[in-house]
C-alpha cells in the first residue's frame, strides 16, 4: 500500500476509534435537518427539491468543518508524533494529502447518512435527481476547500482552539467575499478591478451556481484551486513551524 | 556509519549547534552527553532528517542525507524524545501502521511485527490501548517502532529516560546486544548510562563538542583519577608528610568521617606509595580504596569551563 493510503487509513480508524466521529456525524444530521425543515421550510415550500437543505450547508460547515480540521497537525505537534512522521521515509506531500483526504472521506461519509432526506423527497415527488447529485458535488468541494484552509491553520498553531477560530474566520472571509459587507472594507482604498477579484473568490457565488445544477468547469477548476493552494501552503507552513 | 561535518543549526539569532563534526562507526555505540538545551537533540533532529541544518552535511551508510532524503531515513531507525505514539492506537495497530509506513512488504509485516514484539517483550499488551500503558511499555513501543525495519543506524534520544532501573537496565542490555552490527547514537544526561552502554562519549555544551573520548578516557580527566581515599586516625604532622610527597599533589581531610583523599600529581598512580606510607607509619586504616574518576566531575568541568577556571582563580 502506497504511504498515502496508509495516512489514510489509520487517520479515518483514528476519527472513529474516538467519539468525535460519532458526535460530529449525529450533530451534523441533526442540524442538517434542523435547518432544511425549520429554517429552510423544506415540506411548506411544496416543492420537490432539496435547494433548503443545501443551503444552509455552508453555515453548517462553517463552525463543524473547522472542528474536524483544527485537531489535524496541532495534535501532531504537540504530540511529538510529526517528528515521527517526518523522519520515516515518506514524502511531505504524502503526509499533507493523506491527512487532508482522510478528513475530506470523513466528511463525506457524514454526508453520505443524508441519504434519508433524497429517499423522502423522491417518495414525495418528482425532484431533479442530477440537480440533486451537483448539489452534492459541490457541497463536497466547499467542504473541502473549509478542510484544505484549516489543514494549513492547523500547522500553524498548537492551540486547538486558536486554530478553530482563525480557520473559521477565514472560512467565513471566504464565504462572504461577494457581499457588501467584505467588499465595503476594501471599497474606499483598492482599485475597482482588484475589488471584482476579491468577489469573485467568494465560495458562496461558486457554490450557489452549482447549486443551481449548473457543473461548470470553471466552479469545479475554483474549488480545486483553492484546495491545492491551501495545501501548498500547509506544506510550506510545516517546513516553517515543525522545529517549534 | 553516520558522518557530520561542520553542522550548524540556527534557530533566527540563537545558534543550538554551531559547526559540529563527528563520525561514527558501526559496531559503536555514541554517547550524546551534555546538559539540558546543549543541542542534543537538535543534533539528532537533524541527522534523522526532521530537521534541516543552517549548513553542513550529512552522510548516513555513504549517502547524502540531502540528495536521497527517502533512502537514508529507511536506514535510520529514530526514538524521538518522550517516545510518542499514537495514544488511541492499539499497540499491534501502531506497530503496523509504522511497518506499512516504513514500505515493508505486506506479506513480511506480520511476521516482521510478531518478531519485534517478542524481541521487546510487548506480547503482553500487544491489544492494548497506548494510552493505558505504563511510561515502561510506553518507551519500548517506542523502541519496536524504531527497530521493526531492523535498520542499520539507531537513533536514541533519552531512550532511558523516566523509567525504573530495571526498566533502564533492560533497555541498556537491548542497546548492547544490537550494538555489533548497528551504529548507535544515544543521548542521555544520565552518566552512568555512559558506563553501561557507549563505547564513546561526546559531550556537548552550547552547541559544539567540549570532549570526544571513550569513557575511561573522560575518567582520566577526572582530578579523582587514581586519587587514593583512606578512613584512619591520622595525626595533621603526618598529613603534611604525605602532602610533601613528590607524587602528590594535595591532601583533602573530610574531618567529619575521618576520610582522607590523596590527589596524585599528573594523575599518576600512587596507590602503593600511598599504602607503603601508611603501613610505615603503621596507621590503622579502616578503608582504602583508588578511584578511577568521577565522570560527573568531569562533566561539569567541561560544560562549565568558564566557571571553574574562575573558581579556581579565586
Amino acid at each position: 500500500m502506497n504511504p498515502m493510503n496508509t495516512i489514510i487509513k489509520r487517520e479515518l480508524q483514528g476519527y472513529f476509534s474516538t467519539p468525535i466521529a460519532y458526535v460530529f456525524i449525529v450533530i451534523f444530521l441533526i442540524l442538517s435537518g434542523v435547518f432544511a425543515f425549520y429554517l429552510g421550510g423544506l415540506y411548506e415550500r411544496n416543492q420537490a427539491d432539496l435547494s433548503p437543505f443545501f443551503n444552509f450547508h455552508p453555515w453548517l460547515y462553517l463552525f463543524l468543518v473547522p472542528a474536524v480540521s483544527m485537531r489535524m497537525w496541532s495534535e501532531e505537534r504537540r504530540s511529538g508524533n510529526i517528528e515521527l512522521l517526518m523522519t520515516l521515509p515518506v514524502r511531505q506531500r504524502d503526509l499533507v494529502l493523506g491527512k487532508f483526504f482522510s478528513s475530506w472521506i470523513f466528511i463525506a461519509i457524514s454526508l453520505f447518512f443524508t441519504f434519508p432526506i433524497w429517499i423522502s423527497i423522491n417518495y414525495l415527488g418528482n425532484p431533479d435527481n442530477g440537480l440533486i447529485v451537483a448539489s452534492y458535488i459541490g457541497s463536497l468541494l466547499l467542504a473541502g476547500s473549509f478542510l484544505a484552509i484549516g489543514s494549513c491553520i492547523s500547522v500553524a498553531s498548537k492551540n486547538q482552539v486558536i486554530s478553530f477560530i482563525i480557520t473559521a474566520v477565514i472560512c467565513f472571509l471566504f464565504l462572504l467575499a461577494g457581499l457588501p459587507m467584505v467588499l465595503d472594507f476594501f471599497a474606499g482604498w483598492m482599485p475597482q478591478i482588484l475589488i471584482d477579484s476579491i468577489a469573485s473568490t467568494s465560495f458562496l457565488s461558486h457554490y450557489s451556481s452549482i447549486n443551481k445544477g449548473v457543473l461548470d468547469l470553471g466552479d469545479l477548476v475554483y474549488f480545486a484551486m483553492v484546495i491545492a493552494v491551501w495545501l501548498f501552503a500547509t506544506s510550506i507552513m510545516l517546513d516553517i513551524k515543525k522545529a517549534d | 556509519m553516520i558522518e557530520c561535518k561542520n553542522l550548524t543549526k540556527r534557530f533566527n539569532q540563537f545558534v543550538a549547534v554551531d559547526d559540529l563534526s563527528f563520525v561514527a562507526n558501526k559496531g559503536q555505540v555514541l554517547g550524546f552527553l551534555g546538559p539540558n538545551g546543549a543541542g542534543k537533540s537538535t543534533t539528532m533532529k537533524m541527522i534523522t532528517g526532521f530537521l534541516q541544518p543552517t549548513s553542513g552535511n550529512i552522510k548516513i551508510c555513504g549517502l547524502d542525507l540531502f540528495e536521497n532524503p527517502l533512502q537514508v531515513k529507511n536506514k535510520i531507525g529514530y526514538l524521538p524524545e518522550g517516545a510518542p505514539s499514537y495514544d488511541e492506537m492499539r499497540v499491534c495497530d501502531f506497530i503496523q501502521f509504522i511497518a506499512r509506513m516504513r514500505g515493508i512488504e505486506k506479506k513480511l509485516i506480520t511476521s516482521k511485527v510478531d518478531e519485534i514484539i517478542d524481541r521487546i517483550n510487548l506480547s503482553k499488551v500487544y491489544y492494548q490501548r497506548i494510552e493505558t500503558l505504563s511510561k515502561g511499555f510506553k518507551r519500548r513501543v517506542g523502541l519496536a517502532q524504531a527497530l521493526i525495519h531492523d535498520p542499520e543506524v539507531l537513533v536514541l534520544d533519552e531512550p532511558t529516560d523516566g523509567l525504573d532501573p530495571n526498566q533502564k537496565h533492560d533497555v541498556r542490555q537491548l542497546i548492547t546486544s544490537m550494538a555489533k552490527d548497528k551504529t548507535i547514537i544515544i543521548s542521555t544526561h544520565i552518566l552512568e548510562e555512559v558506563h553501561a552502554v557507549c563505547d564513546r562519549a561526546i559531550i556537548i555544551a552550547d552547541g559544539r563538542i567540549m570532549a570526544d573520548n571513550s569513557p575511561s578516557e573522560l575518567e582520566n580527566m577526572s582530578k579523582y583519577h587514581n586519587a587514593v581515599t583512606f578512613e584512619a586516625d591520622i595525626e595533621f604532622s603526618l598529613l603534611d608528610e604525605i602532602k610533601s610527597m613528590s607524587c602528590v599533589r594535595d591532601v583533602e581531610y573530610h574531618a567529619k568521617r575521618k576520610k582522607i583523599t590523596v590527589y596524585p600529581a599528573q594523575s599518576i598512580y600512587i596507590f602503593d606509595e600511598i599504602s607503603d606510607f601508611l603501613k610505615a607509619h603503621k596507621i590503622h586504616v579502616t578503608r582504602l580504596s583508588m578511584e578511577a574518576g568521577r565522570l560527573d566531575e568531569v562533566f561539569r568541568n567541561v560544560t562549565l569551563e568558564k566557571n571553574t577556571s574562575h573558581q579556581e582563580v579565586a
